[in-house]
């Protein structure tokens, strides 16, 4: 593997030297269950899928946006009257062709499949439209949690198979990294399909079964709650333990003469913390099992888990040491809650300064309904990530290096089915795209195992001659008809692909 | 890799159900609960119901004989029979299917308390349920896609017998033996108008005509249930007096079926020109018209 290239894996085995056969080849699809046999040049029963020399190719109608006035409303041309309602004076287009359904024309991608030409506020302008073909491309899980999936660098599995991997944690939530070339190409036959349909059904945002090593069995699916180990997640931690002693502090501390905040990373306790302190909270002679960090927070306090916080307790008393009597005295009230407020207890000491579990008063019961009010949503986030080879980047410019050279220079603007895409620095370019953003079913495959990804290049008529493009096969927006399967897009202000904005040359004075 | 069945609300509370080339669109109207549990109803119900058919395509894929039913599986065994009351019009299960899943996803959402309405729309072939006293479907019947000039609206009212309309033509999805542009049949049920429409589609020919280009279903589709048999693949420009023949041709079979009560009534279209067969109620496009209707082509 080690001394392949990207632009070796993105060439692929090599079909134009598959010999030829005098009858046209049939092929198997097995894209669905109905498994067609599929004639050279034809699609299969639900024309979605075609044989295109031999190679099984999705055949899905070419996607175009239409700019929508308003949500569920009636499409309303954008050029005729949308003067007033946008209130300035770009006028960009209002179709947008994307790249979802434009098909690539492997192996040799020269030139690629639609380049439209379209007029943007007065100035001419070129989107290059492709699918490319993806052995370099992986997907970025965010699980909006609080519960423990794995630990570090635990491998994740689909069907068995590894995928991923669970990698460095930011946010309070937990990433997952899966694909990559090594895990498509670099293993089994076995290995790379299962990875192949795993990035391909959580691409278009259908659920995915995973499996972590050491960890729990997950349902992932973009924009949707996670299902761990057969549970659907409902919401997120308000924060670590300190951070919500350090949010609800002023509505604790009149009601009660301690607080507890359980959580896996940092468990708070009000009395010892600096919010506390503040507020002359007293000491109230509590003694927390586990590592103090810094006044008031403490690590591991107990094992992760699916108890209270994201950890193994299910009785909270169990990480109170004791309260020291030097402090403490009969009557102390104390609140022990969760940091998502799933969980809570009040407890009253008694003469021997044990905590008895009592009846918690309103007040109380209310703070505790705003910590949970105060729970973000569980959630599943899909990110794509997919580094554009050589030859994808041939179908645009005869001089591939140039286009890496425009996008850097912004000069150039990347979509992924008309979505915004972050590109990342360095060479080549790899760019990452949240799948919602994107039009419903965008992503195909090729059974190399690959997966196929809508990718749009749009810049100025002059810098696409510049760049060595290929002008003889520019077409205008409107003579792009025919299949296609139009939808309607209230796209956020600023983020429609063709505005002046999104160019290097409007910004410069 | 098989992908799994997928299922979606889209934002006007409609569902969309797809696996492979089964693409339903469905909806139900009433209670806002009895609603959502007919969806889950509809969704369980699809789930797996592609696999239940993979598993006796081979049969389906045979033509109906005898008068015994070889199939097993419940959808199965209703395309079989829905096929055989052609009989002897050579028919596969296969020419019922869109219709017989947009029956059996509605039937598991209808009737239930609570619930007015709801159809299920399998790519133009569709099965509609309307409770007593519930206002009528009304359904745009376009002829071509591309021109959507449409000849008018299907009215269906709770106390309209048909339950079934289907689609066929050359310019369909599905292979057709004849060129009518499109033939619309009104059924008692969706299987049913399904076979109905395929086999009308078939009848609206010019056999032999040098403007009709044609190619035998196996080398377009090498598992095709219709074997050598020639299917259209395009028609030229004809004359007004070879479309009216073509249409008699489709209008004297789908009267046939009508006076043995197979069929309510069809629409046949042929480059412009528009037989009506049947009481078909159609009401005239009105572009001021507010109701919901069905895109159908």
């Amino acid at each position: 593997m080690s001394d392949l290239t990207r632009d070796d894996i993105s060439a692929l085995p090599s079909l134009a030297e598959r010999p030829r056969r005098d009858r046209p080849e049939k092929i198997r699809c097995d894209a669905c269950p109905v498994l067609c046999f599929i004639a050279e040049g034809r699609a299969g029963a639900c024309d979605r899928y075609a044989n295109v020399d031999g190679v099984l190719t999705r055949v899905d109608p070419l996607v175009i946006l239409d700019r929508a006035v308003q949500a569920g409303g009636e499409v309303v041309s954008f050029l005729e009257d949308g003067r007033e309602w946008e209130g300035d004076l770009v006028q960009p287009p209002a179709r947008f062709v994307t790249a979802v359904g434009a098909g690539t024309t492997y192996p040799d991608y020269k030139p690629a499949p639609f380049i439209v030409s379209s007029q943007m506020d007065g100035v001419d302008m070129v989107t290059v439209v492709t699918e490319g073909i993806f052995s370099y491309c992986g997907v970025k899980l965010k699980i909006d949690t609080d519960r423990h999936l794995g630990p570090e660098t635990a491998i994740v599995r689909y069907q068995g198979e590894a995928v991923g991997h669970v990698t460095t944690g930011e946010y309070g939530s937990q990433m997952m990294s899966l694909g990559g070339v090594h895990h498509l190409t670099g293993g089994s036959k076995k290995e790379g399909r299962a990875t192949c349909e795993a990035l391909l059904h959580l691409c278009n945002r259908q659920a995915v079964e995973l499996n972590v090593d050491g960890g729990v069995t997950i349902v992932v699916e973009a924009g949707k709650e996670p299902v761990i180990d057969g549970a659907r997640e409902e919401r997120m931690r308000v924060g670590c333990g300190s951070a919500a002693i350090g949010m609800f502090a002023q509505q604790w501390f009149r009601h009660v003469d301690e607080v507890v905040v359980v959580d896996d990373h940092i468990t708070g306790v009000l009395s010892e913390h600096q919010a506390g302190k503040l507020l002359d909270v007293p000491p109230t002679g509590i003694r927390i099992k586990g590592h103090k960090s810094t006044p008031g927070r403490y690590f591991r306090v107990a094992e992760p888990g699916q108890g209270w916080g994201g950890t193994n307790i299910t009785d909270p008393l169990a990480i109170i040491e004791r309260f020291d009597a030097k402090v403490a005295r009969p009557g102390l009230k104390v609140l022990m809650v969760s940091t998502t407020g799933d969980h809570s207890a009040y407890f009253v000491l008694d003469d021997e300064l044990n905590p008895v579990p009592a009846t918690m008063p309103a007040p109380v019961a209310e703070s505790v309904a705003r910590v949970q009010e105060n729970c973000e949503p569980a959630l599943c986030s899909v990110v794509f990530i997919g580094g554009a080879g050589g030859s994808l980047r041939a179908g645009v410019t005869e001089n591939p290096v140039k286009l890496t050279r425009s996008v850097r220079e912004t000069l150039t603007y990347v979509t992924s089915g008309g979505a915004e895409v972050y590109i990342w620095p360095g060479g080549g370019i790899t760019y990452m795209v949240d799948v919602t953003r994107m039009p419903e079913n965008s992503f195909g495959y090729v059974p190399t195992p690959a997966l196929v990804a809508p990718i749009e290049f749009t810049m100025r008529l002059s810098d696409y001659e510049a760049l060595g493009g290929h002008m003889a096969s520019i077409r205008s927006l409107e003579e792009v008809t025919g299949v296609e399967r139009r939808l309607n897009r209230d796209t956020e202000p600023g983020l429609w692909p063709v505005l002046p904005h999104h160019f290097g040359w409007n910004r410069r004075p | 890799m098989s992908a799994g069945p997928h299922h979606r609300l889209l934002p006007d509370g409609r569902l969309h159900l797809g696996h492979g080339p089964i693409d339903l669109i469905v909806a139900v109207e009433g209670d806002a609960r009895a609603v959502t549990a007919a969806q889950a109803r509809a969704v369980a119900r699809f789930d797996g119901l592609l696999a239940e058919l993979v598993a006796e395509l081979p049969l389906l894929r045979a033509p109906v004989r005898g008068d015994s039913c070889p199939l097993k599986g419940v959808v199965a065994r209703r395309m079989w029979h829905c096929a055989h009351s052609f009989a002897p019009e050579f028919a596969t299960p296969m020419a019922a299917v869109a219709g017989a899943v947009a029956e059996a996803v509605l039937a598991a959402m209808v009737p239930a308390p609570g619930l007015t309405r709801g159809y299920a729309n399998n790519g133009g072939d569709i099965a509609l349920w309307l409770a007593p006293g519930a206002p009528a479907w009304r359904l745009g019947v376009i002829v071509d896609p591309a021109a959507p000039r449409s000849p008018g609206k299907l009215v269906i009212g709770p106390d309209d017998p048909g339950r079934g309309v289907a689609t066929s033509g050359a310019r369909g999805r599905s292979h057709s033996l004849g060129i009518a542009d499109s033939v619309t049949v009104l059924a008692a049920d969706a299987p049913t108008a399904d076979v109905a429409a395929t086999l009308l589609g078939n009848a609206v020919d010019l056999p032999g005509h040098p403007a009709i280009r044609r190619l035998p279903a196996r080398q377009l589709l090498p598992d095709s249930d219709l074997g050598e048999t020639p299917v259209t693949q395009g028609v030229g420009t004809l004359t007004e007096a070879e479309i009216a023949t073509a249409l008699d041709a489709g209008q004297t079979t789908a009267e046939a079926m009508l006076r043995c009560r197979k069929i309510l009534g069809a629409v046949l279209v042929l480059q412009g020109f528009v037989r009506i067969v049947g009481a078909i109620q159609m009401v005239p496009v009105s572009p001021t018209s507010t109701s919901r209707t069905l895109l159908h082509a």
